[in-house]
């Protein structure tokens, strides 16, 4: 057992940190839930990928580095020391791609992920319907089989990035006959610029446009764009899902980046006296560097072979709450300063902690509910019988 | 990086196990507590057989030099099984005697720390990182104490002739007493004995640290076992979701305090500088984990939980008592945020935003 990192990791960690040293933004871009800020951030996108930057565990061909789990930990924990942007080609990266790697055509990954990974197609996730959160199986939209391929009726909601995205990315209901309703659905792409699709943006709790309601009324989806076998949707989303709450998702640099200016705030501004308030920066510290230890262990278990199951369950809820109260310790550090909004020409850290509250608060909601996520650990990781939820 | 136990060490885990479920440990615990030895030295003497306090004395007194990594898997063992005595104090001494041996002073090491490994001495330590009290000092062959640690160069190691009356703990199974001042024999007095034992209240930590990992797995194994036989409502409970998901919550604790635990065993292991803000940081996961999982336990095991003669209650108390021993959570808490806490290998912690001109 050991955290030794070799010279090839350390030459590896040289080269991002010395890249991200000269290409990082000095000042932070403008908020990606903003028309103005998804344009910075998808010219960073453009940036990155220029430097073979904006998917290093992709294969060489599809702009990628083919880097190793640990390799792809390594940058990320450089990309966040650097205060380096948020992604906006996340839901691509992490969620899409890894299912076309592991369900997708030749011809589809050739066609879509080196546009992924330039920024040039940014995609939105539209999975959740009005009345199909967590209970993902009970979806109602449609498709129906037409002369080459599909039509799409129905409403989704809550789709990240849609308001500003280009493309989308969701699981319709293809067999209403069915025996089951996780099974007779299918896992289809579609621009969100198509004939028949209408996209209303849906203010988030601070009001931008994070994510958006889509209407799609015989939005037509040629075969090409259907990913896996139809019918077999649900098993290509669940592969995706996995990635979604586990490694891939949230990355420990992430929180040893913000632990770390925590800390820093908590030196500058915190009354030495407040031992409760210091007792929960030292948490958030140990729970940051808790959650970065846990993401190394997985990473060897992968390496050695093992794969990572309902464990990444435990991972969900842990980054969520820790995300939670990082930023809310950082709110609280700063008193009545951390009540501006990360638009307010005062805030401090240039609005960071603001925006990141806001956007933890949605953690434990989105990518299966935590309370999804606790049934999962009992009944898969405990063993405690099934309830009602079938 | 390999940040996984290997195959050996695993198995050493493992094997441990078998043997403590098999030497109804629980009896043991419960005679240890009515001041009965007996049960509780015989299970010593099987877990110095399996090599454990061998772990931390150095080769040249038959040990097996610094093996924190298999310290910690014995020690989560040793605390999922409960076992009793002054385990991670006779642990600690070993570290001590063999940090004065390391630099030079040896008469000690010679004198104890082949008997400590073998599992002859059970060893008692108080050490002002600990509080006043020696565990289980009426059990234990010798207790040793550092005094004097006030000025620069004058601290003391000492054995005790004897201990003043046994003050009952919250646990039981755990027997305190304070020294007696002024008795016992000099063993070493220089600068040296001051790191020793610095380093000795670290291992303590670290070692307590992953016995209470131990209590914490044990509780949620066992509440899991009752949760699915317990019916209430002509269910079983552990199909409700307000049990599974304190029971979920539970498990994400300690499973995140695992690898702290781990962590500080490599940063022992490669001798870091900043072992202690490592070891603070696992100390501080585990007892909020295992003291977390013990409330859960109670709360769902019910009326029959909070009665002493069920063996729940001999981890429910335990993990109350290891919360604070060897490190309360609020100077752990200072100590993590004291120093540059794991910075990640190769970042500096100054590296801020970068500029660009």
């Amino acid at each position: 057992m050991d955290l030794d990192f070799t010279t090839e990791d350390d030459a590896f960690r040289a080269e991002a940190r010395d890249w991200l040293a000269a290409h990082v933004p000095a000042r932070p871009l403008p908020s990606l839930e903003t028309s103005e800020g998804f344009a910075a951030h998808r010219a960073w996108e453009r940036t990155l990928s220029t430097g073979r930057w904006s998917a290093v565990s992709w294969p060489v061909e599809q702009g990628g580095r083919g880097a190793s789990i640990l390799h792809w930990l390594i940058f990320e924990e450089e990309y966040y020391a650097a205060g380096a942007p948020g992604r906006v080609s996340q839901n691509g990266i992490n969620l899409l791609a890894p299912t076309l790697f592991e369900h997708g055509s030749p011809e589809q990954r050739a066609r879509i992920l080196p546009a992924m990974a330039s920024g040039e197609v940014i995609w939105a996730q539209a999975w959740s319907e009005p009345e199909s959160g967590s209970d993902l199986a009970s979806l109602r939209s449609t498709a129906v089989r037409v002369a080459g391929g599909w039509l799409l009726n129905g409403q989704k909601a809550w789709s990240s990035r849609a308001a500003f995205a280009d493309r989308a990315f969701g699981l319709f209901r293809s067999d209403p006959g069915a025996d089951r309703p996780h099974r007779g659905l299918t896992y289809l792409m579609f621009p969100l610029d198509a004939k028949g699709v209408t996209v209303r943006p849906v203010g988030r709790l601070d009001g931008k446009p994070a994510f958006a309601e889509l209407f799609l009324d015989d939005v037509f989806v040629p075969d090409e764009d259907v990913i896996g076998e139809p019918g077999r949707g649900w098993q290509v989303a669940m592969s995706t899902a996995g990635n979604e709450r586990g490694l891939t998702l949230r990355s420990p640099g992430r929180f040893t980046a913000a632990a770390e200016k925590l800390t820093a705030l908590w030196r500058d501004e915190a009354d030495p006296a407040d031992t409760a308030l210091r007792d929960r920066v030292a948490d958030a510290v140990i729970r940051s560097r808790a959650y970065r230890l846990f993401t190394y262990a997985n990473a060897s278990r992968i390496a050695a072979g093992a794969s990572i199951g309902a464990e990444s369950s435990l991972n969900k809820v842990f980054w969520s709450e820790l995300d939670i109260s990082l930023h809310e310790t950082a709110l609280d550090l700063l008193g009545p300063r951390g009540e501006l909004s990360d638009e307010a020409g005062e805030a401090p850290a240039d609005g960071s902690w603001a925006d990141g509250y806001t956007f933890s608060l949605a953690g434990p909601i989105y990518a299966g509910t935590n309370e999804i996520q606790r049934d999962i650990i009992a009944e898969r990781l405990l063993g405690l019988p099934k309830g009602r939820r079938s | 990086m390999k940040f996984l136990l290997d195959d050996e060490q695993a198995e050493f885990g493992r094997t441990l196990d078998r043997m403590l479920t098999a030497a109804d440990t629980p009896a043991a615990v419960r005679a240890w507590g009515d001041g009965d030895t007996g049960r509780g030295r015989a299970l010593w003497a099987r877990i110095a057989e399996a090599g454990v306090f061998a772990l931390a004395v150095p080769e040249a007194q038959d040990g097996m030099g610094l093996l924190p990594v298999e310290l910690a898997v014995s020690f989560v063992e040793l605390g999922r099984h409960a076992v009793p005595g002054p385990l991670v104090e006779s642990v600690a001494a070993g570290v001590l005697l063999g940090g004065l041996a390391e630099r030079g002073d040896t008469a000690a090491a010679d004198a104890w720390l082949p008997r400590i490994a073998s599992g002859q001495a059970m060893v008692s330590l108080a050490l002002a990182e600990g509080g006043p009290y020696a565990l289980d000092a009426d059990a234990a062959d010798v207790t040793f104490v550092v005094t004097g640690a006030d000025a620069p160069g004058t601290a003391e190691l000492r054995t005790t002739a004897g201990h003043g009356p046994v003050q009952p703990s919250l646990d039981p199974a755990r027997r305190l007493a304070r020294p007696l001042p002024g008795t016992g024999a000099t063993l070493a007095i220089s600068p040296a004995v001051e790191a020793a034992a610095t380093a000795a209240a670290d291992w303590a930590a670290f070692a307590t640290a992953a016995q209470t990992l131990g209590v914490g797995l044990a509780l949620v194994e066992r509440t899991v076992a009752y949760a699915k036989q317990r019916t209430q409502f002509s269910t079983t409970i552990g199909a409700f979701q307000a049990v599974k998901h304190r029971l979920a919550d539970a498990l994400i604790g300690l499973e995140f305090a695992r690898p702290l635990v781990h962590g500080a065993a490599v940063a022992l292991s490669g001798k870091s500088a900043d072992a202690g803000a490592e070891i603070a940081a696992a100390k501080v996961a585990a007892g909020e984990a295992a003291y977390a999982a013990a409330r859960t336990a109670l709360q769902l095991h019910g009326a029959i939980g909070y009665t002493a003669e069920y063996d729940l209650s001999l981890w429910i108390r335990k993990a109350r008592a290891l919360r604070s021993a060897w490190g309360t959570p609020s100077a752990c808490r200072a100590r993590v945020l004291a120093g540059p806490v794991a910075p990640s290998p190769g970042v500096s912690p100054a590296t801020g935003p970068a500029q660009v001109p």
